[in-house]
């Protein structure tokens, strides 16, 4: 099973994405800001990271740097899921190692989506 | 909606639009038209049909199918198409039309615009291999309203999220506040023209590529199996005929042939082969619509 962590300091947000996930057969934990997200990547990385970008003590991107630079850590696809919706904060994400992109409000199709999009789900997946 | 008021529909939109509903599609019919009844002041369903049945309702008539025909639809909807049109369609036309380097395509249900967009992203993707050539991309659609949109390019943050890597969002699409226009260079690709596949369409010219996908499944055998004839005339002997994943000419038409292992990509026959046995084109699909019913 692929593991998926979910960054969000909303537990809202991260319950909706966690139901979503468990969907696709994601085996999924929760973080609900950089640093805590960077500490369960120092102890083990997971396949995909579903991020946010604001957050209390780390930010997502802040963090996305961190983890890059872990052993391995080039590994993990990387999908920001954030209210920054313009081209500036999209383009800074991608040329800091972001795999791609979710403009909240978000649903299980366009997670899937992207998801498929980055090879973690198969194609068919997506289509349900 | 009475047994009565569904069957009028279901003849109504045969006859209108080729639309073929099984017996129970109550369900379709009424999250389709209802809102639309209801903005145009019309209570109910009954008295949807009382009104269709009156003298002079030709813009309801034309809305109500619109409503009926419109399909969901997204950037590189099902992916697999597009794969094959890079990987496999475009290879070939390019090596068999390097001498006139002019390629033309249909988009037979064109819809809001995601599938010639998507087309004319992996063409501009394909970069150098067609620099010099002639690209012509004709998209058609039966409703008006849906072409006017295709037109405009403008698109939803929702509709930009499907199907659509987050590269070529930034890349081909310009954000102007909560939406996204495709770019005028793109626009300029794809001609749009409203068009009913039951008329007569020999005038749209001939095409190295024809994508008519997820719109087949609504009509009837008998449309189906006329629409691939005609189909099989506007289409180069060397052409490519893409269908939606749920639909095939096996059992239909011998006018074309499926590819092996290039699900839903089929080349047209040879004209002189099918004209060699004529009793068969003419008498084995009519087996298979009664066999199927």
């Amino acid at each position: 099973m692929k593991t998926c962590l979910v960054v969000d300091d909303s537990s809202v947000v991260r319950k909706i994405a966690r139901r979503i996930l468990e969907g696709l057969e994601f085996e999924v934990t929760e973080a609900e800001d950089g640093s805590k997200a960077l500490e369960v990547c120092q102890q083990k990385l997971p396949d995909a990271v579903l991020l946010d970008w604001n957050m209390p003590v780390m930010d997502g991107f802040e963090f996305m740097g961190h983890m890059r630079r872990l052993p391995g850590g080039d590994q993990p696809k990387v999908v920001f899921c954030t209210t920054e919706n313009n081209v500036a904060h999209i383009a800074q994400a991608l040329s800091g190692g972001a795999n791609e992109y979710i403009m909240k409000p978000f649903d299980k199709d366009i997670i899937a989506d992207k998801f498929a999009e980055v090879g973690l789900i198969p194609v068919g997946q997506a289509m349900v | 909606m009475t047994p009565t008021e569904y069957e009028y529909l279901r003849k109504f939109l045969r006859d209108h639009s080729g639309l073929d509903l099984s017996a129970d599609k109550q369900y379709l019919i009424e999250s389709r038209l209802l809102p639309l009844a209801r903005k145009a002041g019309i209570p109910g369903i009954g008295e949807l049909v009382q009104k269709l049945q009156g003298a002079g309702s030709g813009a309801l008539v034309t809305s109500v199918v619109e409503a009926m025909t419109t399909n969901e639809t997204f950037f590189f909807r099902d992916k697999v198409p597009f794969d094959h049109f890079r990987d496999t369609i475009m290879p070939e036309i390019i090596k068999a039309r390097a001498g006139r380097r002019s390629v033309r395509i249909w988009c037979a249900a064109g819809s809001t615009g995601q599938e010639p967009y998507s087309l004319a992203m992996s063409l501009k993707e394909m970069g150098a291999a067609l620099t010099g050539w002639r690209v012509e991309i004709i998209a058609t659609d039966l409703s008006q309203e849906v072409l006017e949109k295709a037109k405009a390019g403008i698109y939803s943050q929702f509709e930009v999220q499907r199907g659509l890597p987050i590269q070529m969002l930034m890349k081909y699409f310009k954000q102007t506040g909560e939406t996204w226009q495709i770019n005028p260079e793109l626009r300029a690709m794809i001609q749009h023209r409203q068009l009913n596949l039951l008329h007569d369409f020999a005038q749209l010219g001939t095409f190295d590529v024809i994508f008519c996908r997820n719109v087949l499944i609504y009509f009837d055998q008998d449309t189906k199996i006329n629409i691939f004839n005609r189909l099989a005339r506007q289409i180069e002997g060397d052409g490519f005929l893409v269908l939606g994943a749920a639909e095939t000419v096996v059992g239909l038409t011998d006018t074309f042939r499926p590819i092996p292992e290039r699900r839903g990509l089929y080349k047209p026959n040879d004209p002189r082969a099918a004209a060699a046995k004529p009793a068969l084109a003419g008498a084995a699909p009519r087996v298979a619509v009664m066999a199927g019913r």
